[in-house]
């Protein structure tokens, strides 16, 4: 029943080569599964329906993990195995409580309520308010279960509204707001649960597009003080490459891909992943590490000059540390200093052709905007060392995907954190 | 096609040996039951009479304010009793309202719980479909007969007949809003951990509500509509002046007691239905 704990962050949930197998014949079931059968074969044999099979994921403590698939990956079947809504067929779900792991597959009644009123709270696709109850009432349905006295209630129930801006809304009910409300209320009711773990499955797909957006920055922005561990059901990429530390890609049951949304763009498993990064934007996801070409590629002149666009004959100087200190925008100008990056306000105030530093985890956007503004090679830099370039052939690159990319400016192969593949 | 009519089973035999059976050696049971019920109903009818009618039918439009905010239905309430009371057929209603409250109360004391147990366990919905059908669609006389020898003559088996003919309406309710509780609901009752009981009676008996009133409402209409065949065996109430006036073919009495038996069913029926129905989701 213990893991092993890594040094940064505790597992908060482990999923052990969970199966889910729905029906009346399981055990059946998972024989021809272990036979190799496919889900097809398995239920025009038993009429049993696979929903999950083999699913093997560590979710860290604090992370959001996105479980991403079409409808039928079992995506929503492995995210409800946590809290018990789903029966595990075989495998082992551990769940941190404390300081010990729960597995939920095996635990009794009792550990289930425990782990259900205190460790996991759940946000519903279709919200999953109580109509009969105002708003008020609903946020404080989990404590009402848990016996919590009235007035303390009401204090974590004012609390939590206020937290997702509907305190002026408390005495209203589910069916008088909006879709985008009414899912706020679902988070609120969660919230107030004080669990370390939020399951949220497909929390805002029943919303228009908008909306959805405005509620996933709220949630990043709540997140960055709550610090929950998410596990969240996804079947749209740009939702899980903006929201997720992780993404688990899965597809008939199985998951696929797990990694970083960058590692899964760069380097998708298989075809089916493929095909779903394919209509990515890779715009927010993509960093400046995995985009730029490497140092070591560009043409390196007397005097620690490096020649970073030949196009347009941009030549950058390096100081004694090896970082960028002067940059010739064009062949015939005088030598300008390079400008250190800030942060996005200050890319209106960058001059044109000026060659500007920024660090190795830029984003794809940012740079994109850096470039807007100078039209000039944007020099990346790690530990104050100049570890490569983007420039705008860099950007056609990242956006139209690796295919055909240049022999002289190879992609990341190993892909993992963005520091890796560009340490020199 | 003779030995098929020569071999006759004798259905209609072992029933009455059955009962014959029940009332030899289980009699004290019936006595009993009868002498608890008819004492109730008899406290119930001596209390409601008890009240003086205009102060009765003041409290049923305060009622009908309370519950509706509704001044057409406080008239309505206000100005239909009157008429009962004008008519002389006051004591009578009380008599029968006091057999329908009753019955109501008993049908829905047993039918809600076997509703909820029903929508909660698959094969004993499939026990009580049939028995529930049953109860319905044989005719009234048929289990008069043998109530009447088991319970004697009088209210109880007027009651009895009344229950078994209107409890049908309450448990098919009930079930019905049980188990419509939408799943998503009932998996995020689960999610917060709520137990059994929990699940039931904050998630579940609410979502039925609605549905379960509409259960009360029809029990009452049902129970209402038993009062004249209740009276045959001896009841008191609106059927006996109709029972009455059907063996002297008295046009004039039948009309005045049926109107008084419609105004009850009215006014019952609007006081008790749901008030606005809060928009579901």
């Amino acid at each position: 029943m213990t893991t092993p704990t890594q040094s940064d962050a505790r597992t908060a949930v482990d999923f052990r080569h969970v199966d889910v197998i729905f029906g009346k014949r399981p055990k059946k079931a998972l024989e021809l599964l272990d036979a190799g059968q496919d889900r097809d074969a398995i239920q025009a044999a038993t009429g049993d329906v696979v929903g999950v099979c083999d699913a093997t994921l560590e979710v860290k403590e604090g992370e959001i993990c996105v479980l991403m698939g079409l409808s039928g990956s079992g995506k929503s079947s492995l995210l409800r195995c946590v809290n018990g809504l789903n029966t595990v067929t075989r495998g082992e779900v551990l769940v941190r409580t404390g300081d010990a792991m729960v597995d939920v597959a095996q635990c009794n009644a009792k550990t289930l309520r425990q782990l259900r009123t205190h460790t996991v709270a759940m946000v519903f696709q279709q919200f999953a308010l109580l109509p009969w109850r105002t708003v008020a009432e609903n946020v404080g349905f989990g404590l009402e279960v848990q016996g919590i006295p009235k007035k303390q209630r009401d204090e974590v129930v004012a609390e939590k509204l206020a937290m997702v801006g509907l305190d002026a809304w408390k005495d209203s009910y589910a069916h008088e707001l909006s879709g985008g409300m009414q899912q706020r209320v679902g988070l609120a009711r969660a919230f107030a649960q004080d669990a370390p773990i939020l399951l949220m499955d497909e929390p805002f797909s029943a919303l228009d597009p908008l909306i959805r957006n405005k509620l996933q920055d709220e949630l990043l922005e709540l997140q960055q003080t709550l610090k929950k561990t998410i596990i969240f059901v996804s079947h749209d990429l740009d939702e899980a490459m903006k929201i997720g530390s992780r993404i688990a890609i899965m597809e008939s049951g199985r998951v696929v891909q797990y990694g970083t949304p960058e590692d899964i763009a760069l380097n998708p498993a298989d075809a089916y992943v493929a095909d779903f990064v394919a209509h990515m934007n890779p715009v927010n996801v993509l960093r400046g590490a995995s985009i730029m070409t490497p140092v070591e590629v560009l043409k390196r002149l007397s005097g620690g000059r490096i020649l970073v666009e030949p196009a347009s004959g941009t030549v950058v100087k390096l100081d004694a540390e090896g970082g960028a200190a002067t940059a010739t925008a064009t062949a015939a100008a005088e030598p300008s200093p390079v400008v250190e990056y800030q942060g996005p306000e200050q890319v209106a105030d960058l001059p044109a052709h000026a060659v500007v530093a920024a660090p190795a985890d830029i984003t794809m956007r940012e740079a994109m905007e850096i470039h807007r503004a100078t039209n000039a090679p944007i020099v990346v830099q790690e530990d104050g060392k100049a570890v490569g370039v983007i420039g705008h052939r860099e950007i056609y690159q990242g956006i139209l995907g690796r295919e055909g990319a240049p022999e002289d400016a190879p992609a990341p192969q190993d892909g993992k954190a963005a520091g890796d593949t560009s340490a020199a | 096609m003779d030995w098929l009519t020569d071999n006759k089973i004798p259905l209609g035999n072992w029933m009455r040996t059955f009962v014959d059976w029940l009332n030899d050696h289980a009699a004290f049971v019936f006595y009993f039951i009868s002498d608890v019920f008819g004492f109730l109903i008899d406290g119930l009818i001596d209390l409601l009479l008890w009240v003086h009618p205009l102060a009765f039918i003041a409290a049923l439009a305060g009622l009908g304010w309370w519950l509706h905010r509704s001044i057409g239905l406080v008239a309505m309430t206000v100005l239909s009793l009157l008429l009962v009371v004008n008519l002389g057929y006051w004591a009578d209603t009380m008599e029968t309202l006091a057999l329908v409250l009753f019955a109501t109360a008993l049908c829905m004391a047993v039918g809600v719980p076997l509703g909820i147990a029903a929508a909660h366990r698959a094969w004993l919905y499939q026990v009580l479909r049939p028995i529930l059908d049953l109860m319905q669609t044989i005719p009234t006389f048929v289990y008069l007969i043998p109530t009447l020898i088991l319970f004697g003559l009088g209210v109880v088996p007027g009651l009895i007949s009344t229950v078994i003919f209107a409890i049908a309406a309450p448990v098919r309710l009930t079930y019905l809003g049980i188990s419509s509780a939408p799943k998503q609901l009932l998996e995020a009752g689960e999610s917060f951990g709520a137990t059994r009981s929990q699940m039931l009676w904050k998630i579940e008996l609410p979502h039925a509500m609605p549905t379960i009133m509409a259960g009360l409402t029809q029990c009452i209409m049902l129970s209402l509509s038993m009062v004249v065949i209740a009276a045959l065996v001896g009841a008191g109430g609106l059927g006996k002046p109709v029972v009455r006036a059907l063996n002297t073919v008295n046009i004039g009495m039948g009309f005045e007691a049926g109107l008084s038996i419609v105004i009850l069913a009215i006014v019952l029926d609007r006081l008790f239905k749901q008030p606005e129905r809060r928009a579901a989701r």
